[in-house]
């Protein structure tokens, strides 16, 4: 397979991640859509790496797992927090920070 | 048989990409993104990169989407409705924004000319992938960004606590922390001085 097909599911998963930040209203799915993101970033990652028979693609796919799930940590924690300060679960409520 | 593959692990991954977003449910869009990340292990093992679809497959679909699962459950997945009351032409919008992104993000890869585009790559080489060679890798030439990674993981890690831990005032009075319990058990203690037992009674 050549490797424009990968590129084309990298950046269709990509978009469907990207729409899913905006469309969504849970940061729980908003968190997952960005893992979505991520992931369609790791497999045009990899897939350049093979295309050049170099392997430092594969380790910055491996970092960016790191990464992911370091965000997923704080990202959760934030959320149980939300849930224990009784505030909604939901973004559009939660707009302090806007000015 | 490659294409075959390809076609099935691709159509599997964007099926699950499409079920995360649209699922109502939140528990639903954990499990349609289990079923993304797997297929994406299948393309992943079909670039050859056998310790990265390992790690994605132990660490991502097992480990954090555990998490996911656990937190789903405790902050209880209600349905929530897909349409805003006021964000209906938003949702038009982003879906309009998705797709340009999409076919900008298509014709930016496409069309970049690039080499390797159109072939098949690069010869394959035994050990490319690997768990020696990315070790390798990671212990010689990028030393620096594996223990930077370590020392985020130990930073997230310890966030991750302090934002979740409960704190005093703010927690459910139905619930018993050990805190609670101490101080049931201290004061249910026999009082071992007069005045902590209430002084004389007269006066």
């Amino acid at each position: 397979m050549s490797l424009t097909w990968y590129l084309v599911v990298s950046a269709l998963i990509f978009c469907i991640g990207a729409g899913g930040v905006l469309v969504r209203r849970n940061p729980l799915v908003i968190l997952l859509c960005i893992e979505l993101m991520l992931n369609a970033a790791n497999l045009a990652l990899v897939g350049f790496s093979r295309m050049h028979g170099n392997m430092d693609g594969q380790i910055f796919a491996l970092i960016v797992m790191v990464i992911a799930a370091c965000e997923v940590a704080i990202g959760l924690g934030l959320i149980v927090a939300l849930y224990r300060r009784r505030l909604p679960i939901d973004v559009d409520e939660l707009r302090e920070l806007q000015g | 048989m490659a294409e075959v593959i390809f076609f099935i692990a691709a159509i599997g991954a964007i099926a699950g990409a499409v079920g995360t977003v649209a699922l109502r449910n939140p528990f639903y869009s954990v499990l349609a993104l289990v079923c993304h990340l797997l297929a994406l292990a299948a393309l992943f093992l079909l670039l050859r990169a056998e310790f990265v679809a390992a790690a994605q497959v132990v660490v991502y679909a097992g480990a954090v989407m555990v998490l996911y699962v656990f937190v789903v459950a405790y902050v209880g997945g209600s349905g929530e409705p897909l349409t805003a009351s006021t964000g209906a032409t938003l949702r038009f919008a982003s879906l309009i924004f998705a797709l340009a992104l999409f076919a900008e993000l298509t014709i930016a890869l496409v069309g970049t000319s690039l080499s390797a585009l159109n072939s098949d790559g690069a010869p394959y080489e035994s050990g490319f992938g690997s768990p020696a060679e990315v070790g390798e890798l990671f212990l010689t030439k990028f030393l620096l960004a594996f223990e930077l990674a370590s020392l985020l993981l130990l930073i997230a890690a310890v966030g991750a606590v302090i934002l979740a831990r409960r704190r005093t005032g703010l927690g459910d009075p139905r619930e018993i922390s050990v805190a609670d319990v101490m101080r049931v058990t201290a004061s249910d203690a026999p009082p071992e001085t007069m005045l902590e037992a209430g002084g004389p009674p007269h006066r």
